[in-house]
């Protein structure tokens, strides 16, 4: 061969590009030679989510903060739902991890519309703009969960060691997320009516979901659709390792991975089956 | 594969069904385009290869195949290398975000990594000419400051294929230049670059093979030169030979329908300098609008008009033949209108033709659309394109400053020097 050394490589490595068929794969090879990339979209949906905005940051704590309140209003004094522990620290850290989770869902399932311009100009693995926005959002839920650690010392309240925990919780959340975000953020590209039913369903699920109240609340006829939500094992037992309220419900949590790993895997296999056309149709 | 090729495509297509958008198609009344079709095509390691073709011929679509960003109908392609492909200036700029943060996006979305970034940093915002602005939110640069910017970034890509679509169309003619210089130097370096471009002079001066797509096939491809001279021959046979028959024109306005018309436009061409039609004119070579007409019975007092458009429809002149007093005799005649020193600069432009006797008798809004090609790579053309912008190009003489009402013994002495 003639050609100069840097080009010796490349007969290691010649791309063969074919009309796709069946399940393409979905180039978790790329995504990590394009690691940094990943990591520069993360980095830039942190800095640019509240450019611009008067209150900055503060919006990740503003929003639990402020439902916070509305809930203790409506739910523990109109509704005269008793917790054992104050209500406000009660709701406040199980609401941090959802506007985590529906944040992260909202955004996902926007991303790729959103990245039009990237995506029908340069090509990158697509699922690096569908991870980074869940990647982003951890943030949030830091700065969130620097505001229920100071309700906490407010109410001189001592977590209990197995706090420790509930980083797994916030990646079960980030998981399911992610899986949903798969599926949506591609039907996104064909069906705009995702943008508007996803902000919907996410404010039906926030009740549907033991957010607001303790699991113990649910009347009993609807005790099965409530285990069957995904998202109750997630919260109920991030709230069992962060307060120490309940018992870890095995089913429920069963229930969280079981859905997180069909998500998950189910949701790649359709992205990379519609990947192809993203670039056609956005 | 052939272990000299870069790039091999066999039988390589590309489908488009319109009216997809949205909804599911039903099957029967959707349309389908092929934008590519059978597209063998090969580049040697190394080379510098241009492709050509009208609006709409595929060039797009096959470059979007290779950069991997759509998957094709039919046929492969094999690439050998890390390709950087550059269809757009700033892909993925971000507006809020400084200079200093949109190098290091863009960088990484064309696939450079953080280590190669920091190190070509001060050296792409050099080119850029952008270091006193790097830490300001890029929404608030000037077009042309952004424009270089995102130019540099892509110009210090090393990929082993730099693939480039027609991006030198934006940015001034000084930075175009500079940008054709650095691809110049990518190419020298050995490494494969494909360059679609309507320019034909850059093609010329880049690339020393060429393909020429026409509606999604190879129509030639071999030596730029004789592809280029294919291609441009082409262009003015499609459109007539560059003699353009008015008899029925459809953007005709018939005046006064109920009245006969007496006057009539039967053709138009323009010349070049060796009186040849053409359709094609380097920037500031002279124009000449040869125009037929009838008359179809005896008119006094005919005027005719030539008016230069843009595509948008501005006028930018309009030539006056001045008022002919005596009688003209039903028949056919020729007029012709010299513009010696053509001012248009490069770009397209449509030719309105207007007969009045008193009344308006013909009036040809688009009897002929032609095109100024740039010259900026010519030498003698250098000093107009540099200080050229807006629509026309005038010649001008400057005089040395003067001062006025400055105190006479402080404007001997000037203070501030610089900006």
């Amino acid at each position: 061969m003639s050609a100069a050394s840097s080009l010796e490589r490349q007969h290691s490595q010649t791309l063969v590009i074919r009309p796709p068929s069946g399940f393409s794969s979905l180039g978790i090879k790329d995504l990590w030679r394009f690691r940094e990339l990943l990591f520069f979209l993360t980095w830039r949906d942190i800095k640019i989510r509240y450019k611009q905005t008067l209150l900055g940051a503060a919006w990740a704590i503003l929003q639990p903060f402020l439902t916070m309140i509305v809930f203790t209003v409506v739910i523990n004094h109109i509704g005269r739902i008793k917790t054992p522990v104050p209500y406000p620290l009660f709701s406040l850290s199980t609401l941090a991890l959802w506007y985590y989770f529906s944040n992260a869902v909202n955004l996902t399932s926007g991303s790729l519309v959103g990245s039009g311009p990237l995506i029908t100009k340069v090509y990158f693995p697509r699922l690096a703009v569908v991870i980074s926005p869940v990647l982003a959002g951890l943030v949030d839920f830091v700065l969130g969960f620097l505001l229920v650690v100071a309700t906490m010392v407010y109410y001189g309240f001592t977590p209990p060691l197995r706090i420790l925990l509930m980083p797994l919780f916030v990646v079960l959340a980030g998981l399911v997320a992610f899986g949903l975000g798969l599926v949506l953020s591609a039907l996104n590209v064909r069906y705009r009516d995702i943008r508007y039913a996803v902000p919907f369903v996410l404010t039906l699920w926030l009740w549907a979901t033991p957010v607001a109240y303790p699991g113990g609340a649910v009347p009993a006829k609807y005790k099965l659709l409530y285990t069957l939500n995904p998202m109750t094992g997630v919260v109920e037992g991030y709230r069992w390792a962060v307060l120490g309220l309940g018992h870890i419900h095995y089913t429920s949590l069963a229930i969280s991975i079981g859905t997180a790993i069909v998500l998950v895997v189910g949701g790649a296999l359709y992205f990379s089956r519609a990947e192809r056309a993203f670039a056609d149709v956005i | 594969m052939s272990s000299d090729l870069a790039i091999e495509t066999r039988g390589l297509g590309k489908r488009y069904v319109l009216g997809e958008r949205g909804r599911t198609p039903r099957r029967r009344n959707r349309e389908e385009i092929w934008a590519l079709r059978d597209v063998d095509f090969e580049v040697e390691l190394g080379s510098a290869v241009g492709v050509v073709g009208h609006n709409g011929a595929g060039k797009t679509t096959l470059l979007k195949i290779l950069s991997r960003i759509t998957a094709p109908t039919t046929g492969e392609a094999r690439i050998k290398g890390h390709v950087g492909s550059l269809l757009e200036v700033g892909t993925g700029f971000h507006p809020e975000l400084s200079g200093r943060d949109n190098v290091y996006l863009n960088g990484a979305i064309l696939g450079m990594g953080r280590r190669e970034i920091k190190g070509k940093f001060d050296e792409i915002v050099g080119f850029a000419e952008v270091e006193r602005f790097i830490d300001t939110p890029v929404k608030r640069y000037s077009s042309g400051m952004y424009v270089r910017l995102a130019f540099a970034v892509a110009a210090h890509l090393e990929p082993d294929i730099l693939i480039v679509d027609e991006v030198l169309a934006v940015g001034d003619a000084s930075f175009q230049r500079k940008c054709l210089g650095k691809m110049g130097e990518v190419s020298h370096e050995g490494r494969t670059v494909l360059f679609v471009s309507h320019n034909m002079a850059a093609i010329r001066s880049l690339t020393s093979r060429a393909a020429w797509l026409d509606h999604g096939r190879v129509a030639a491809a071999g030596h730029t030169s004789d592809v280029v001279s294919a291609y441009l021959a082409s262009a003015v046979e499609e459109e007539a030979t560059g003699v353009v028959d008015l008899t029925e024109n459809s953007s005709r306005r018939t005046v006064g329908k109920w009245m006969a018309q007496r006057v009539r436009f039967t053709s138009v061409a323009l010349l070049d300098a060796h009186d040849e039609p053409t359709l094609t004119f380097g920037e500031g070579k002279p124009l000449r609008v040869d125009m037929r007409f009838e008359v179809r019975e005896p008119v006094r007092f005919l005027e005719l008009y030539v008016r230069v458009k843009s595509t948008e429809g501005q006028r930018l002149f309009t030539s006056y033949g001045g008022q002919r007093e005596s009688v003209l005799q039903a028949g056919s005649y020729q007029a012709t209108c010299e513009i010696p020193d053509n001012p248009l600069r490069p770009g397209r432009y449509v030719i309105e033709l207007v007969a009045r006797a008193a009344d308006p008798e013909d009036i040809i809004p688009t009897a002929l659309a032609f095109t100024i090609e740039a010259g900026y790579l010519e030498e003698e053309n250098l000093r107009y394109a540099v200080s050229a912008d807006g629509l026309v190009r005038v010649q001008s003489s400057w005089t040395d400053l003067e001062p006025v009402g400055v105190p006479a013994d402080l404007a001997r002495e000037p203070r501030f020097v610089g900006p």
